[in-house]
């Protein structure tokens, strides 16, 4: 199997004539664990979501260049599979408020029109909700709706809808900002685990986030990646001067 | 300095007094309302009233079954054409919030809201009456359904809108397409207050008299063709009360606390709907 997942090549993406990400260049490693860091409004969010193609849902953003899965354009491909292939999770948990802790599970199943047999789901929600280390604390309850749990339980419980679609990359947009120390560490610690089946790339402002979590980190300023490297090298030895002052925080 | 802050303080409890006098002074009207019909109609009221077609001048008794059918008909058939077209418009304004169709659409809607209910059933007399050959419950139906239509609308629109975009998100980052997005997200966590907009409009159109004037027209039997004409409370209490009969006057009032427990029983309903629905989010 080829070691780059996902590629973006000249890809720039603005809304309306703002120009938010310049020109990036990056191949992402299978297997691995991507932080994606910078200050605010350097564009990291954006370039995110054009991964999976949300960009394009918010009215006037559009995007040149190209994003490659596994050597296929996905502006070429049909939106609704490329987001079955890249699963997301956004800054503030989002279950789905209507549904029980089960139901949120296979919400991409069930929501799409995918009949399952029970005994299929009983596993996909046992898998999914073991992976992301919640089982335990929901299985007595998961017809309780999914609004019931913390926050911290709630966005592993949103991690878990995403990984029970058996995604090839995972996006994670600032998962861990709307939560507290104890969660934070509680995702932080799944993250490791996940890398085992999926391509983790996560964005974050938090650089002891990056650095306790990532192997490698990319650095965005200004809507440009001005650095990309492995995540030692950039925090002990950064090649460019705006990484070196954005870690040491001289930054304006 | 003291006496200042006395006076402030002074101030202070009056204007308090104001507000909650005129406040209580606000539900007056109503609690008089309701006494008063209720003290007139509900002794008419028995099984024989509510099952019974309406009698002749001169002979007591008679009930007021008709009505009670031809409204409910009447208001099944203006539902069944309203509700899907106000909650699809409802659900077009709060996705494409800065279309030029939905700057329009929602000017017009506003504006129908506005309409008198005597000149729309002047042009449902038009469009249905005249080329039908008759009066009918149906061009009745299609008048209300006019009236309910700017209600269900605007409140399928606010709902949908008060809830958050992470929702969305959420289902579009899961794949899935946007009628399902809509079908399976949007309207199951918005359906306490879909619900409720389409219960008002119910009971905003149940007590409408004017447009049935010369739509459903009235009739004195039971009927159940919607081609025909056909009775309604409203008419009813109309025809009967402006009567020079008391027997006639004594079916009015009976008919008027009726279609007022319903509107009420119809609020108090949505009340509780809207409660116990509700998508905690």
């Amino acid at each position: 199997m080829e070691s780059t997942i996902v590629k973006a090549v000249n890809y720039n993406a603005y809304f309306g004539d703002n120009h938010v990400v310049k020109n990036v260049n990056i191949e992402i490693p299978r297997n691995n664990v991507v932080a994606v860091m910078g200050p605010s409004g350097c564009g990291k969010t954006t370039f995110l979501r054009g991964i999976n193609r949300m960009h394009e849902l918010i009215p006037g953003a559009t995007s040149t260049g190209q994003i490659f899965l596994n050597n296929e354009d996905v502006y070429e491909m049909h939106p609704i599979f490329v987001r079955l292939k890249i699963g997301m999770v956004f800054q503030r948990p989002n279950p789905f408020p209507n549904l029980s802790i089960y139901d949120n599970v296979i919400a991409g199943y069930k929501l799409n029109g995918i009949k399952l047999p029970k005994a299929e789901k009983d596993k996909i929600v046992e898998q999914s909700l073991t992976r992301v280390a919640l089982w335990n604390e929901v299985k007595d309850s998961l017809t309780k709706k999914g609004s019931f749990l913390s926050g911290g339980q709630q966005q592993r419980l949103c991690i878990a809808r995403a990984v029970a679609m058996e995604p090839e990359v995972l996006l994670f947009d600032e998962p861990t900002s709307a939560l507290d120390p104890i969660s934070t560490s509680t995702v932080e610690e799944l993250f490791h685990e996940l890398k085992k089946n999926y391509t983790l790339i996560i964005v974050t402002h938090n650089m002891q986030q990056a650095a306790r979590v990532s192997d490698k980190t990319a650095f965005f300023y200004m809507g440009e990646l001005v650095e990309y490297d492995e995540t030692k090298q950039m925090f002990t030895n950064p090649s460019d001067i705006r990484t070196q002052n954005y870690i040491t925080g001289r930054f304006s | 300095m003291n006496v200042q802050v006395k006076y402030r303080i002074g101030k202070s409890i009056g204007f308090q007094a104001l507000v909650i006098l005129l406040s209580a002074a606000c539900v007056v009207p109503l609690i008089f309302i309701l006494i008063y019909i209720i003290q007139a109609g509900i002794t008419k009221i028995n099984w024989h009233f509510l099952t019974n077609l309406p009698k002749p001048v001169g002979e007591t008794g008679g009930g007021i079954a008709n009505a009670l059918l031809g409204s409910t008909i009447i208001i099944l058939v203006a539902s069944v054409i309203a509700i899907p077209f106000g909650i699809l418009c409802g659900i077009y304004l709060s996705e494409n919030k800065n279309s030029k169709l939905a700057y329009w659409s929602r000017l017009c809607i506003d504006i129908l809201q506005g309409i008198p209910s005597i000149v729309i059933g002047i042009v449902a007399y038009f469009w249905l009456v005249k080329p039908l050959g008759g009066f009918s419950a149906l061009s009745g139906s299609v008048a209300l359904a006019i009236m309910m239509l700017p209600i269900v609308v605007r409140s399928t629109e606010e709902t949908l809108l008060l809830l958050p975009d992470s929702l969305r998100e959420a289902a579009f980052a899961l794949g899935m397409p946007f009628h399902r997005v809509i079908l399976k997200v949007l309207i199951p966590c918005g359906i306490s207050g879909i619900l409720s907009g389409v219960m008002l409009s119910i009971a905003r159109i149940t007590g409408e008299t004017a447009p049935l004037l010369f739509t459903a027209f009235g009739n004195p039997y039971l009927s159940t063709n919607v081609l025909k004409p056909m009775q309604s409370l409203p008419l009813l209490i109309f025809n009967y009360a402006t009567s020079p009969y008391n027997e006639w006057h004594d079916l009015a009032w009976g008919a008027s606390c009726i279609l007022l427990i319903w509107v009420l029983s119809l609020n108090i309903f949505t009340k509780l709907i809207t409660r116990k629905w509700k998508v905690q989010l």
